[in-house]
């Protein structure tokens, strides 16, 4: 790989990282604004935990994967620890594959 | 606190040591998979690059594709905002750079700012040092362990990060953003390249106008 195409990508991530909170100090975020960034910020982690739980690239990723999040998510609905949820999870998935379903 | 975010980095461990191992085949130097540890920090955008690498894919196309798919570490920043980092210019300068889904995520689930602020450098730093070391470590050594699949990791993340953010969904606006913004993702998927459906799940938002309520039907 191009040491250029490493270096862009680092300094242009590190931008993209530095410019929201630098945006916010330069802006008056009143309390309505506020809530509309956390929201944003919610609809991002959604969309992130939506497709890495039922998609490979662009393909449906099978029945082990989303099988072990649906354990997580009914755990970390009845407030079960963080750690519990994870390995829970895990444990599905790992599982699954053992026995031969993907 | 600290149980929680040692659970995250044993996962992350596994994803650094695979990625470490898949960045050597791929035939990267250690050098370079040092540095874009170290600089890029970003397991989406470095996954991709190595796998672009191996297609043959320009210098060009590993810049754009990798900073499409960090685009959305700008509204998180925006979310978090100084409050998060800390005011002092250094917490600034360090904590844009370990800005992570799960650092924010974990930042989010917490209900006052010093705790807040706590999750976000614990969680930033700690993933950070795990990321760094494991990914070195895997390309030096290779990964024993193999694909983080077999130990269902795959689905560990999600399950993670959907533990994290359910404390953030109190009410019926935020219920609806959320399945809002997962919903067009999934759909947007199949025809954008990687990151942009993650962006558009921001029109997600859009549940959360207020709405013109409706006089009943005689």
């Amino acid at each position: 790989m191009s040491w250029i195409a490493i270096i862009v990508l680092g300094v242009g991530t590190y931008a993209l990282r530095f410019a929201g909170p630098v945006l916010r100090s330069r802006i008056t975020v009143s309390p309505a604004v506020g809530r509309y960034l956390t929201l944003a910020a919610i609809a991002l982690l959604a969309a992130l935990i939506g497709t890495a739980a039922l998609l490979n690239g662009t393909e449906f990723v099978g029945i082990a994967r989303p099988a072990g999040v649906a354990v997580g998510a009914v755990l970390a609905w009845r407030k079960l620890p963080f750690v519990v949820v994870v390995v829970a999870a895990a444990l599905t998935a790992a599982l699954l594959r053992l026995a031969g379903i993907q | 606190m600290v149980r929680d975010v040692g659970a995250l980095c044993a996962a992350a461990v596994v994803v650094g040591l695979s990625f470490g191992a898949i960045a050597t085949a791929a035939g990267l130097p250690l050098s370079q998979i040092v540095v874009m540890s170290a600089f890029v920090y970003a397991g989406g955008a470095q996954f991709l690059a190595v796998g672009l690498v191996s297609a043959g894919g320009t210098a060009l196309a590993i810049i754009l594709a990798g900073l499409l798919l960090n685009a959305r570490h700008l509204p998180f920043g925006l979310a978090i905002g100084n409050e998060t980092l800390g005011e002092a210019r250094w917490r600034r300068i360090i904590g844009s750079h370990i800005l992570t889904d799960e650092s924010v995520a974990f930042a989010l689930a917490q209900d006052d700012p010093a705790r807040r602020r706590r999750a976000y450098w614990l969680t930033g730093a700690a993933l950070y040092i795990t990321w760094n070391i494991s990914s070195t470590l895997g390309a030096i050594a290779g990964s024993a362990l193999g694909d983080p699949d077999r130990y269902g990791i795959d689905a560990a993340f999600p399950a993670a990060l959907l533990a994290l953010t359910l404390p953030s969904l109190k009410d019926k606006v935020s219920v609806r953003v959320a399945i809002g913004g997962a919903a067009v993702a999934l759909v947007a998927t199949p025809f954008l390249p990687a990151g942009l459906p993650v962006l558009l799940a921001l029109l997600g938002l859009a549940f959360a106008l207020p709405v013109p309520s409706r006089k009943k039907a005689k």
